[in-house]
């Protein structure tokens, strides 16, 4: 028999944590995992979608502070996220159908440590940090030091994701995240990439790529950052650092393609997130997901 | 009433409080047969325990018309020859219905893509997309005339 408390404030959902309850907040992680037969529900669950104060995107001149309880559908909404996040807002514009957006958060999202998440690669490259909460404390933790392997986190299990940070980026920055599907809705990414690029005069001064479904657990790939960073912005470059990004994946097989495939696939999708990168930071506009205006490019 | 904790909203809603319009397709939250909407957001209900939306304002396909006539997208979707075995449809009402919510002149490619998330297996996908495109152009005709 499984239990539930509806938490009314962060102290009783990590109380309830500590003596060994699991967090649910959209449950389209959690629900869906038990209805398949993956992992029955957890005896014990403290819901966490109703606490005041951990829904919603903080825009300040230092960057986003975006609650764990934040919707993709809010996340997409953002007129901030929209213009100086991009590649976030096109990766939660990616989450599985308009219900799952509604419903599904930011922190469930990072916190299922899924390598094929959409929103892991871009918050990667902005350089994100995330704010775990237990009973004991908080702690700051960058992103990258928080997934240790597919479904697995360097979180304890008394603690509770609050808060994503992510730093702004410098002007003339631009971002994007693509990823390969095969339906519209629904989809979970085949291969994905992201990247943030910033430009001065028509040459790179910075750049973060990172991958998805691609290796254990979402990451950047310095070869392909360097490939870029100091050069022009052109063609030659964006192919030697795709090229790059595809060399660093350790792919696997499964039910939605082989590792040949995805091994062949990643450097096209790097070679668009690059570009996307590109263009927003130059100044165009391109539609959000981006994945669906440089499909077939 | 009280309700399992790991009983779905789905389920809930069908066997407890016997409105069986919503219908169990997948049970994996891949086909959108049981879509409703949760305070006015869908949510794919055999994937969100009903202990969740305590408090919350649950809108199932019984909800959409107004007594005993039928809402416009449940005519247009008789006219139009959107339903075929039938099965699908409650989700695609409520998915069309938020569509044309928050997005009253789509394009046909955005009905296409939003209603993405709920699957017909009768491929009956052009008289929904008509349907639903025919009350977009209704809806538009009206508010110009006003």
């Amino acid at each position: 028999m499984t239990s539930y408390l509806a938490a009314t404030s962060l102290e009783e959902a990590v109380a309830a944590l500590a003596d060994g309850a699991r967090p649910i907040a959209g449950g389209t992680d959690l629900v869906v995992g038990a209805r398949q037969g993956k992992k029955p529900l957890p005896e014990a669950l403290v819901g966490i979608h109703r606490i005041p104060g951990l829904n919603g995107i903080r825009d300040s001149d230092d960057g986003l502070e975006i609650g764990a309880m934040t919707s993709h559908a809010a996340v997409v909404a953002h007129p901030t996220v929209r213009n100086r996040y991009s590649g976030l807002a096109d990766a939660s514009a990616l989450v599985g159908s308009h219900a799952t957006r509604a419903q599904g958060t930011i922190g469930g999202n990072l916190m299922n440590a899924s390598p094929a998440m959409d929103t892991g690669a871009p918050l990667l490259c902005f350089d994100s940090a995330v704010t775990l909460a237990s009973a004991r404390g908080t702690r700051n933790l960058s992103l990258a030091d928080l997934w240790t392997g597919p479904g697995h986190t360097s979180a304890g299990r008394d603690e509770l994701l609050v808060a994503v940070h992510v730093p702004a980026p410098p002007p003339s920055t631009g971002s994007a995240y693509v990823r390969l599907q095969y339906r519209r809705q629904m989809e979970i990414a085949v291969v994905g990439a992201a990247a943030v690029v910033t430009l001065s005069e028509g040459t790179v001064t910075a750049a973060a790529i990172a991958i998805t479904a691609l290796a254990p657990v979402i990451h950047r790939v310095a070869e392909a950052e360097a490939r870029l960073i100091g050069g022009k912005a052109n063609a030659a470059a964006i192919a030697s650092a795709a090229d790059a990004a595809a060399e660093a994946s350790r792919p696997i097989d499964d039910v939605r393609a082989s590792a040949n495939y995805r091994k062949a696939m990643a450097a096209v999708v790097a070679r668009r997130a690059i570009e996307t990168a590109i263009s927003r930071a130059g100044g165009a506009e391109v539609e959000i997901p981006a994945s669906e205006s440089t499909y077939g490019s | 009433m009280s309700v399992p904790a790991s009983a779905t909203l789905l389920h809930v809603v069908r066997e407890q409080i016997g409105l069986t319009g919503s219908k169990e397709g997948c049970d994996d939250s891949e086909c959108g047969a049981c879509m409703m909407l949760l305070d006015g957001e869908p949510v794919n209900s055999c994937s969100y325990l009903a202990v969740q939306a305590d408090g919350s304002a649950i809108t199932t396909v019984e909800g959409l018309a107004p007594g005993d006539t039928l809402a416009p997208l449940q005519e247009a979707f008789l006219v139009a020859g959107g339903v075929q075995c039938g099965f699908c449809t409650p989700g695609m009402l409520i998915s069309a219905t938020r569509l044309l919510r928050d997005n009253p002149d789509p394009t046909t490619d955005e009905v296409r893509l939003e209603l993405s998330g709920n699957l017909c297996r009768c491929t009956g996908y052009d008289g929904i997309v008509k349907a639903v495109m025919e009350v977009a152009a209704r809806t538009a005709e009206k508010s110009a005339g006003d």
